[in-house]
C-alpha cells in the first residue's frame, strides 16, 4: 500500500476530526459523573467510576425489576437530567427497593455492572440511611413516629431506637432512630415512609455518607481489641544508644541526675 | 487500497439529478415489485421495535431489553458488539451472557452482511432515509459529506477515549442507542438526537450520518466484510445508465465498479459498506440486481 500525499492529509484530516468528536463525546459523559445523591443505582452496582464502563444501559435490569421502581435515565426532568443517560435509577422517595429475596436485576445484568457475587441481599449496599435533619425528625421532637424503624426490612439491626432522656421535659424520653451502616442496605423504605413533607431519613450513596477512621485505629473496647498488645507493630524507638551532652537519657537511666559534686562527697 | 473512484467516473454525478428514482421501475413492474425491499425492511425495522413492546405494552416478554443487549424468550442472549467493545475497551470484564450475546450477533452478521443491521433493524435508518428521500424531493444540494473513511478514524477513536477514561465514551452521545432506547423505554432529550441526526443529514452532509460519521454502522461493516449474503449485479448488460440506483442507494460509490465491470471485475458488491437494503433492485426498471451470495459471479 502506497500512500500519496493527498490520501496522506484526507487521513490526517479524518484523524483529527474522529479525535476532536471521541474528545466531545468524552466531555459530554464527564458531566454526568457526579451522579446525584438521590440517585440510587440497583442492588449489587460496583464502584460508579467503574459502573460507568461496564453498563451498557439495556434496561434488562429495569425489566425485571418487579416492583418497577428502576428507571433508564432519559436526561429530561429532575434527577435523571444528572445521571448518565441509559443508566439505571431509582429514586428511593418515589419508590425505593423491594429487596426481592432472588434478586433479579442483578441476576438479569449481562455485563456484571450489577456484580452477580451478590446473592444475599441483605448485603447490598445502594447506599445508607442517614438521618440527616434532626430538627425536624418526629421522634428528635420527643413524638413517636417511629415509621423509619417499623419499615426497615433489616427492623433491629439497620435501625434501633435508642432511648434517652428527653431535657426539655425533663421528664420524659426520646426514642431515636438510628442507623447502623453496617446492616443498611439503602433499600429507601425509611426515606420513602418517613412521614414529614421532606424526609428526614435519606438514603445516600456511601461515598457521601460514610466517613473513614485511619486504618491503624483499635477500638479497646471491642472483643477482638481487648487481648492485651495492639496488633499493629508498634513504632521502633529511635532514640541515640550514647548519651550526648545535654541529653535526657541519663535521666531514664535510674541514676541521681544531680549528683553531689566529688570534693562535697568526700566531706 | 483500492483505486479512489471519483464521481466524474461512471455517471454517478448524475444521481443528484434524479428527482424521484425508481419511477421506471414503477412502470415495469408496477409498484410493489419496485417497493418490494423497501417494505420488507421497513416491516423489518417494525417487527423489532413491536418484539421489543409487546411486552412492556401488552404484557407478551418475547424480547427483553433493547438493541443494546436483549433476551429473546428467557434464552437466547444478543448483544450489541460495538457497545460491548467500548466496555471491554474500558477493561471491563463482562459476564459470559453479553459475550455469548455479542458472538451470536457476530456470527449472524458476519454472514448476512454487517450492516443489514443499518438497513434492516436500525431505527436511524428510517430517519437518514426520510431525510435522504426529503433531500431529492427539496432538491437541497447544500452541505458536503465527510469522508467516508471518517467512522473508521472515530470508531478507532471512541475506543481508545474509552480505554484511556475507563467508560462506554460513545454511549452518552451515540444517537443510535439513544433512539432505538428512546422508543423501546421512552425518551425525552433522546429525541433531540434523533432530531439532530435528521437535520445532519438534510442540510450539513447528504448521507452524513449513516454513511461517513456513525461507528456503530463502522463496527458492523467490518464484521460483515467477508459476508456470504451479497447484491450482484448480475444482468449489468441491461442496465441503461438511468442512475436511479445511484440516487437511492446509501452508499453508491460501491455499485460502481461491479455495476460497470471495469478491469473485468466480478458483478458481485463485495464492498463492505453495501448494506444489503436491496433498494438497487427495487427501482432498477430492467432489473440488474438480485439477492446472492458473494461467490456468484455469473454475469449476462
Amino acid at each position: 500500500m502506497s500512500l500519496n500525499r493527498r490520501e496522506l492529509l484526507q487521513g490526517a484530516a479524518s484523524a483529527t476530526t474522529a479525535a476532536l468528536i471521541a474528545g466531545g463525546a468524552t466531555l459530554a459523559g464527564r458531566a454526568v459523573q457526579a451522579r446525584p445523591a438521590q440517585a440510587l443505582r440497583p442492588p449489587g452496582a460496583i464502584e460508579e467510576q467503574r459502573f460507568l464502563g461496564a453498563c451498557i444501559r439495556c434496561g434488562l435490569c429495569v425489566r425485571d425489576c418487579p416492583p418497577g421502581n428502576l428507571k433508564l435515565s432519559q436526561w429530561g426532568d429532575g434527577l435523571a437530567r444528572d445521571v448518565a443517560i441509559g443508566t439505571p435509577y431509582f429514586e428511593a422517595r418515589d419508590i425505593p427497593c423491594e429487596m426481592c429475596e432472588d434478586i433479579p436485576c442483578v441476576k438479569a445484568c449481562p455485563t456484571g455492572a450489577l456484580d452477580p457475587a451478590l446473592t444475599d441481599i441483605t448485603q447490598a449496599k445502594m447506599g445508607v440511611a442517614v438521618l440527616i435533619d434532626q430538627e425536624n425528625c418526629l421522634n428528635f421532637l420527643g413524638l413517636r413516629c417511629d415509621v423509619c424503624y417499623r419499615v426497615c426490612p433489616v427492623i433491629d439491626q439497620a435501625i434501633t431506637l435508642e432511648k434517652v432522656s428527653n431535657p426539655r421535659s425533663d421528664r420524659h424520653a426520646m426514642l431515636l432512630p438510628t442507623v447502623h451502616a453496617q446492616a443498611c442496605t439503602g433499600c429507601g423504605k425509611c426515606e420513602k415512609s418517613c412521614v414529614l413533607e421532606q424526609a428526614a431519613i435519606k438514603v445516600l450513596p456511601m461515598a457521601i455518607a460514610r466517613g473513614e477512621l485511619g486504618h491503624h485505629y483499635r477500638k479497646g473496647w471491642e472483643a477482638g481489641n481487648q487481648t492485651g498488645r495492639p496488633t499493629f507493630d508498634q513504632p521502633v524507638q529511635n532514640l541515640p544508644e550514647q548519651a550526648v551532652p545535654g541529653d535526657i537519657v541519663p535521666l531514664r537511666s535510674g541514676r541521681d541526675p544531680y549528683a553531689a559534686p566529688a570534693s562535697e562527697a568526700a566531706k | 487500497m483500492s483505486t479512489p473512484v471519483t464521481s466524474r467516473s461512471f455517471g454517478l454525478h448524475r444521481a443528484s439529478a434524479v428527482k424521484a428514482p425508481g419511477r421506471e421501475a414503477v412502470r415495469a413492474k408496477g409498484w410493489l415489485l419496485a417497493h418490494r425491499f423497501l417494505l420488507l425492511r421497513r416491516l423489518s425495522q417494525l417487527a423489532v421495535f413491536a418484539l421489543f413492546l409487546l411486552g412492556p405494552l401488552a404484557g407478551v416478554w418475547i424480547v427483553k431489553g433493547n438493541l443494546s443487549s436483549s433476551v429473546t424468550l428467557g434464552v437466547l442472549p444478543l448483544t450489541d458488539p460495538f457497545v460491548l467493545a467500548q466496555s471491554l475497551a474500558a477493561r471491563h470484564a463482562p459476564e459470559m451472557a453479553a459475550l455469548t450475546g455479542m458472538a451470536i450477533v457476530i456470527a449472524f452478521y458476519a454472514l448476512a452482511g454487517g450492516r443489514v443491521f443499518c438497513s434492516w433493524v436500525c431505527p436511524v435508518n428510517v430517519v437518514t432515509d426520510a431525510a435522504s428521500w426529503l433531500r431529492r424531493r427539496l432538491r437541497i444540494t447544500t452541505g458536503r459529506a465527510p469522508r467516508g473513511a471518517l467512522r473508521y478514524w472515530l470508531l478507532g477513536a471512541v475506543l481508545a477515549a474509552s480505554a484511556i477514561t475507563g467508560q462506554t465514551v460513545w454511549e452518552s452521545v451515540n444517537p443510535v442507542s439513544m433512539t432505538q432506547r428512546a422508543l423501546i423505554f421512552g425518551g425525552t432529550v433522546a429525541w433531540g438526537a434523533t432530531a439532530a441526526v435528521f437535520l445532519f443529514d438534510l442540510l450539513v452532509a447528504p448521507r452524513g450520518w449513516c454513511g461517513h460519521l456513525c461507528p456503530v454502522g463502522a463496527a458492523y461493516a467490518l464484521i460483515g466484510s467477508r459476508s456470504l449474503l451479497r447484491v450482484s449485479a448480475a444482468h449489468s448488460s441491461r442496465c441503461n445508465d438511468c442512475a436511479d440506483c445511484y440516487a437511492v442507494c446509501p452508499e453508491p460509490q460501491v455499485i460502481v465498479i461491479p455495476l460497470k465491470g471495469k478491469d473485468g471485475a466480478a458483478p458481485v458488491i463485495t464492498d463492505r459498506e453495501c448494506t444489503n437494503c436491496g433498494r438497487c433492485i427495487d427501482v432498477c426498471g430492467p432489473d440488474v440486481f438480485r439477492f446472492t451470495h458473494r461467490f456468484d459471479t455469473r454475469r449476462d
